[in-house]
């Protein structure tokens, strides 16, 4: 055992040693690293850290924007309101719902679309790739104006169209209820961001060697092999990266719900909360204590995804 | 060293475009010439161009006593409040004059948000206004803001649908008249059942017009606000809105339906009755005029007084409108209330109802004959405001309203025995901070 400690110590002692030993040319790198990323470092806490601690700050308050003078210091009595809540719950239900279910249905319909660009001949490629990412171009909210408005029972034209599948008949008002409503919000929210995600997939696609794949079908691998011990493992932190920035875009939903039905129904989603706390009930108080707890599931979410994995990013980026 | 001498012209450019920079983003960012001191800023929410019509002829009228700028508010009457509200709070200067809904006006007010409207200006403008406008203006006995213009909803109903029912509509109707005579001859009521503010504008009414209220002490503060949802009143209400969501009487469309979805569908074969604003009569004859619509279907088309709850008990119709506040932080407070008092004039209320059709609060603008002319049913809606119960007068109405949407939402599943007493719960609970809205 002490003479574990002492190799460990000897090797510690020589990282040290090593650490010491970084050349001018590395230190200067360094240095002009932290000059060029520094500004953008400082911008980036000043945009994002003090909104944040104004938001924890007015959280432990009992705070109505047009009752100023009853302002009232609290501690953490609004954080024990909110999670006593059922609405908090059921809105964190339906949250995470949507995230799930789109997060899932957009990986298999990207990862697709992704095999698709990645085998099509060069000179289908570039026209494929456009056309894919056409939706993605599309400002959200004009996008869920154009669901919206497909499916209303007063001006859509999807049930004339498909009333001839069972369950759908020109008296089908979809935005009347929780499941027609909510399933309507994550096509829209599928059909939307799955070229994202698809891009990214192709990005990852485009990175496994080719030799690899090569010696797999030689040694009889079937199609389904290559893919699962082959590509997938090799596109590991592409996948990650599609996942957790889709996952936290869909927890974060918000103009879809609101153009949609405004959280009638039992569609209301966080964001949608917290945004009619703060800014329709001018509670400002109330409303911080839900966005400070938004951001902790948004932080939640990335570290499980990022500890899931088992990827760092970092990591390979210095050719460990 | 190479280097400096190009480096210098190269930084003075450099300096000279962050300079040019600056500036131009200071004078677009409104830091540019300040305002000319009598420059009035009225916030108006959207019309067909009558509010800035009106301003415009009022700067000229005060011969360059003041100038009037329109500045445009959403157009949802919620994310008007919610605007006005943080504007005000943060104590924006530029708040001169504002088109406000008179539910509204009581939480701005509270605070101290709007300038106290001085004797002798109440006194001129609120001369010949009808009643119920007075209501939606006044807060804890004290007029806060000037009546502008009035809103109602009256009864339209299509004349064969009525005449086949056998019903007299010169004598008012009720509400369990025309269910009857929709469900007979298998037609639509047009009502507005989405979870929205039109939701609580039905409630209210339906309540009001059987005697009772929504809430019983208005001025309370916010935990000792009492309810009256549990009422006789709110259990005929809840009748009346479960029976037309159960027996499909409202359309398919009834659960999303808002106040253009009930006149399209009013406008269809299907059409029967309907509880509306006067905006109807323009739009339904435009549409005519624009060929989308049969003129036969105006024809059909009768008006009266918004249905009675109770037989023989006078009807409570809905109340809206605009009336105009000033801002306690304005620059122009006396200015701004001159400015008013031209805006107000029975004359501009009537030019502004038949070209914008929104109807006057003031008595004298309904002898102006184009108003006749343009609008046939001018005496139903003047008749309909002298009746009209605004809705709760509290500064937490936006608490009420929103409690009641959420629970009398969707009609079909409104229940006479759990839906008022679970709103009234559940409205008490989110007033007294115990629970989320």
């Amino acid at each position: 055992m002490s003479h574990e400690t002492a190799t460990d110590q000897k090797h510690a002692g020589q990282h040290r040693k090593q650490k010491k030993y970084v050349s001018e040319r590395a230190k200067s790198e360094k240095r002009l690293g932290w000059l060029l990323a520094g500004p953008a470092f400082i911008m980036m806490l000043l945009v994002t850290l003090y909104p944040i601690l104004q938001a924890f700050f007015d959280s432990l308050f009992a705070f109505r924007l047009t009752a100023p003078d009853e302002r009232e210091f609290i501690w953490f009595a609004n954080y024990i309101t909110v999670l006593g809540d059922s609405v908090w719950w059921r809105d964190f239900g339906v949250t995470v719902i949507i995230t799930v279910i789109t997060v899932a249905v957009e990986l298999v319909l990207g990862f697709a679309l992704a095999i698709v660009m990645n085998k099509a001949i060069k000179s289908l490629r570039g026209l494929l790739r456009t056309a894919i990412l056409v939706p993605y171009g599309i400002i959200t909210v004009v996008s869920a104006y154009a669901w919206f408005y497909a499916f209303d029972i007063n001006s859509g034209y999807v049930n004339s169209w498909f009333g001839w599948l069972p369950g759908i008949d020109q008296d089908l008002n979809w935005f009347a209820e929780f499941w027609p409503s909510l399933s309507v919000i994550m096509a829209s929210e599928i059909w939307k961001t799955t070229p994202f995600i698809s891009l990214l997939l192709l990005a990852g696609l485009s990175q496994v060697p080719g030799e690899l794949t090569e010696a797999a079908e030689v040694d009889g691998a079937s199609w389904w092999e290559r893919m699962r011990k082959v590509i997938i493992p090799n596109m590991k932190a592409a996948i990650m990266v599609a996942v957790l920035f889709r996952a936290l875009d869909a927890f974060r939903i918000f103009d879809n719900v609101f153009i949609m039905t405004n959280g009638a129904h039992g569609t209301e989603v966080l964001s949608l909360l917290a945004y009619r706390t703060s800014i329709t009930r001018l509670e400002i108080g109330l409303g911080s204590a839900i966005s400070v707890l938004l951001f902790i599931c948004v932080l939640i979410i990335s570290f499980i995804a990022v500890k899931g994995f088992k990827v760092d990013l970092a990591g390979s980026q210095e050719g460990k | 060293m190479p280097n400096q001498p190009a480096g210098k012209p190269a930084r003075k450019r450099v300096t000279a475009a962050m300079f040019t920079l600056i500036a131009s983003s200071l004078v677009l960012s409104g830091c540019g010439p300040a305002q000319a001191d009598n420059t009035l800023t009225w916030y108006i929410n959207p019309d067909d161009g009558g509010q800035a019509a009106i301003a415009e002829k009022c700067t000229e009228e005060s011969g360059g006593e003041y100038r009037i700028e329109t500045s445009l508010l959403p157009s949802d009457a919620a994310a008007q409040r919610e605007q006005l509200a943080r504007r005000l709070a943060a104590g924006d200067a530029s708040l001169d004059i504002m088109s406000i809904d008179p539910p509204f006006i009581p939480e701005l007010a509270e605070p101290g948000f709007l300038a106290p409207i001085p004797e002798d200006v109440a006194e001129r403008t609120t001369k010949n206004v009808l009643e119920g406008a007075m209501a939606g203006a006044t807060w804890k006995d004290e007029l806060v803001a000037v009546p502008f213009w009035a809103n109602t909803q009256i009864l339209w109903y299509r004349k064969s649908v009525a005449e086949a029912a056998g019903l007299d509509m010169s004598k008012p109707v009720t509400w369990k008249q025309i269910m009857d005579a929709a469900m007979e001859q298998d037609k639509y009521l047009g009502v507005q059942g989405a979870q929205a503010e039109s939701m609580t504008v039905w409630v209210n009414a339906l309540i009001e017009s059987s005697g009772g209220e929504i809430l019983k002490n208005p001025e309370a503060p916010a935990d000792e606000l009492e309810l009256g949802l549990t009422s006789d009143a709110g259990r005929t209400a809840a009748e009346i809105i479960g029976t037309i969501g159960d027996e499909g009487l409202g359309g398919p469309g009834l659960a999303t339906s808002t106040e253009n979805d009930s006149m399209i569908q009013f406008q269809s074969d299907k059409g029967s009755f309907m509880v509306n604003y006067p905006f109807v009569w323009p739009a339904t004859k435009a549409a005519v005029e624009a060929g989308t619509l049969e003129q036969s279907v105006l024809d059909d088309i009768g008006w009266a007084l918004y249905p009675q709850t109770v037989d023989g008990q006078d009807t409570a119709p809905p109340l809206g409108g605009i009336n105009l506040a000033v801002g306690a932080q304005s620059d122009n407070v006396e200015l701004a209330y001159k400015a008013i008092e031209c805006i107000v004039q029975p004359e501009n209320q009537a030019t502004y109802f038949v070209t914008n059709g929104n109807p006057p609060s003031n008595v004298e603008a309904y002898k102006d004959p184009r108003v006749e002319k343009q609008f046939p049913m001018a005496p139903t809606i003047r008749d309909s405001l002298e009746l009209a119960a605004p809705r709760p007068q509290t500064p937490y109405y936006n608490e009420i309203s929103t409690g009641i949407q959420q629970t009398w939402s969707p009609p079909g599943g409104v229940e006479p025995d759990i839906t008022p007493a679970e709103s009234e719960d559940f409205i008490t609970a989110v007033l007294r901070g115990e629970k989320l809205l």
